[in-house]
């Protein structure tokens, strides 16, 4: 019999804590002990990347990771975006340029673009492409997600220089 | 797929890693990135009593200039090696290597040294890491030692690492100014692996010929291997199409090339003659 351990850590910014086998993968814990739902498994062999969550900022593979080596760190998984009043500009993107079809991948790719958002703010479509090689998407040829993506680049930057007018000029203080 | 059961402990040091890998009675296997070790176990073809989870070890961190060697942190991930300014700067070639290792969130994980410890020829850092002379630092029951990168890889997934050991760093030549270098790969359709990768580093001394050759090749063989004698081919040669054609014919010979369902034995030995032929012409013609 092996020992359980027991763990903590952010989840969307709410701190939990399981006591947990140490086989229990991220994605499984995530799914099963704290229902969050959205992040999705779609193969056995770390390909498909529908499991993509962040973890500590870095896009990763939550199938792929045991939930004990996320203890301690701060996971974002989809529902951690944003809800229906507010979309997350990645949702935004996705919802506006029809970035998906059946919807399977789509909480991976959101959270996996947001990670190529953060390094590289304005892509190319080839840069889009390349980072759109660890998830799988059945449905939609990726055309729609590119275009889902560099949408949501735009509202991103238009959002930060709204932030910085706002700023200068002393508005919405 | 969800692995057997196992115990898992977090190691706070290098010391405290090695004296619980040596409590565990060969039960335990160190955990880095987990992105070679934890898809195995999902798949229950290695199934550890102990996992001794090394990730956070401090000493294990970091990238440093030695002289003209760089020395690169076992636990460095994947994108944190070509992100760093001074690899970019002084080793190119192992930045564009490791920016092409599987995909964004494998290179976020995975880890230099697992890539390495690991030893699956069809990684990419294996023949860089031979055409780059890395000295492996290691540190075990009696203390420190460096292995050569040439005696380092025994076999498919076997290497001369001792069982309780921790590769701690790994230490990679700077190539000298005047050389150029590049790492070519055919990439496994499905698994994003490499079929054949060549790493070819060489330069042209004032008198126009070559003086300074290195190839690793990773993925035909069962071993990632140093290609010497195409090396040997080209020393002191002039650098011409016939010239690289002619050593490049050679590529196959270190290895025990290997076969499978996706690539034959003489499909493979093609590979690396073509592959090793154009990284030599990119770099030399
Ligand atoms: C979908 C997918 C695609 C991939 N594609 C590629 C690819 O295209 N090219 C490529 O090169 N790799 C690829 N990889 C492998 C990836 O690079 C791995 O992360 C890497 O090979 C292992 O590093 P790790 O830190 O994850 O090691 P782990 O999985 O943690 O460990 C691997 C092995 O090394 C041992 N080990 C690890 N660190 C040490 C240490 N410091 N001292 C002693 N022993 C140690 C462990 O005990 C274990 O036996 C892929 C992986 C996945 C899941
Ligand atoms: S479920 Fe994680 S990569 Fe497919
Ligand atoms: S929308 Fe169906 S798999 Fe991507």
């Amino acid at each position: 019999m092996t020992c359980k351990k027991n763990i903590s850590l952010s989840v969307n910014g709410v701190t939990r804590q399981a006591e947990i086998e140490p086989r229990l993968l991220l994605a499984h814990l995530l799914r099963d002990e704290l229902n969050l739902t959205g992040t999705h498994i779609g193969c056995d062999t770390s390909q498909c990347g529908a499991c993509t969550v962040m973890v500590d900022g870095d896009v990763v593979k939550s199938c792929t990771v045991l939930a004990v080596q996320a203890d301690g760190k701060e996971v974002t998984t989809v529902e951690g975006l944003g809800d229906m009043e507010q979309l997350h500009p990645i949702q935004q993107g996705f919802w506006e340029k029809h970035g998906l079809q059946c919807g399977f991948c789509t909480p991976g790719v959101m959270i996996s673009m947001i990670g190529l958002l953060k390094e590289n703010p304005n892509p190319t479509e080839e840069e889009i492409r390349d980072a759109l090689e660890g998830v799988i998407c059945r449905c939609t040829g990726y055309q729609f997600i590119v275009s889902a993506v560099q949408h949501a680049a735009q509202l991103i930057a238009e959002g930060n220089a709204v932030k910085e007018t706002t700023m200068s000029t002393g508005e919405g203080r | 797929m969800i692995p057997n059961a196992f115990d898992y402990i977090k190691a706070g040091s290098i010391e405290e890693a090695i004296q619980l890998m040596q409590e565990s009675d060969g039960e335990g296997k160190f955990l880095a990135g987990g992105h070679s070790l934890v898809p195995l176990m999902k798949f229950r073809l290695t199934n550890p009593g102990k996992l001794i989870d090394i990730s956070s070890i401090q000493e294990l961190k970091g990238i440093r200039q030695e002289g003209n060697r760089l020395i690169v942190g076992a636990l460095t991930t994947h994108k944190q090696l070509y992100s760093d300014a001074l690899v970019k700067e002084n080793i190119a070639v192992l930045a564009d290597t490791a920016r092409t290792i599987g995909d964004m969130q494998i290179r976020n994980r995975g880890t230099v040294g697992g890539n390495l410890a690991h030893a699956d020829s069809a990684a990419d850092l294996p023949g860089v890491a031979l055409a780059l002379e890395a000295l492996m630092e290691v540190q075990g029951e009696d203390g420190k030692e460096v292995i050569d990168i040439d005696g380092f890889f025994l076999g498919p997934l076997v290497t001369a690492l001792p069982e309780t050991s921790v590769l701690t760093s790994i230490s990679f030549l700077i190539p000298p100014s005047h050389t150029k270098s590049v790492y070519l790969k055919y990439a496994h359709p499905a698994s994003g692996y490499a079929v054949v990768g060549v790493c070819a580093i060489a330069g042209v001394g004032e008198d126009g010929r070559i003086d300074f050759v290195r190839i690793g090749i990773n993925g035909v063989a069962d071993v990632a291997y140093r290609a010497t004698t195409v090396e040997q081919a080209l020393l002191g040669e002039l650098p011409t199409a016939e010239s690289i054609q002619r050593a490049a014919a050679l590529a196959a010979e270190e290895g025990e090339i290997g076969n499978d369902l996706f690539a034959s034995e003489q499909y493979r030995r093609n590979l690396a003659t073509v592959y090793t032929e154009r990284a030599l012409s990119r770099i030399l013609l």
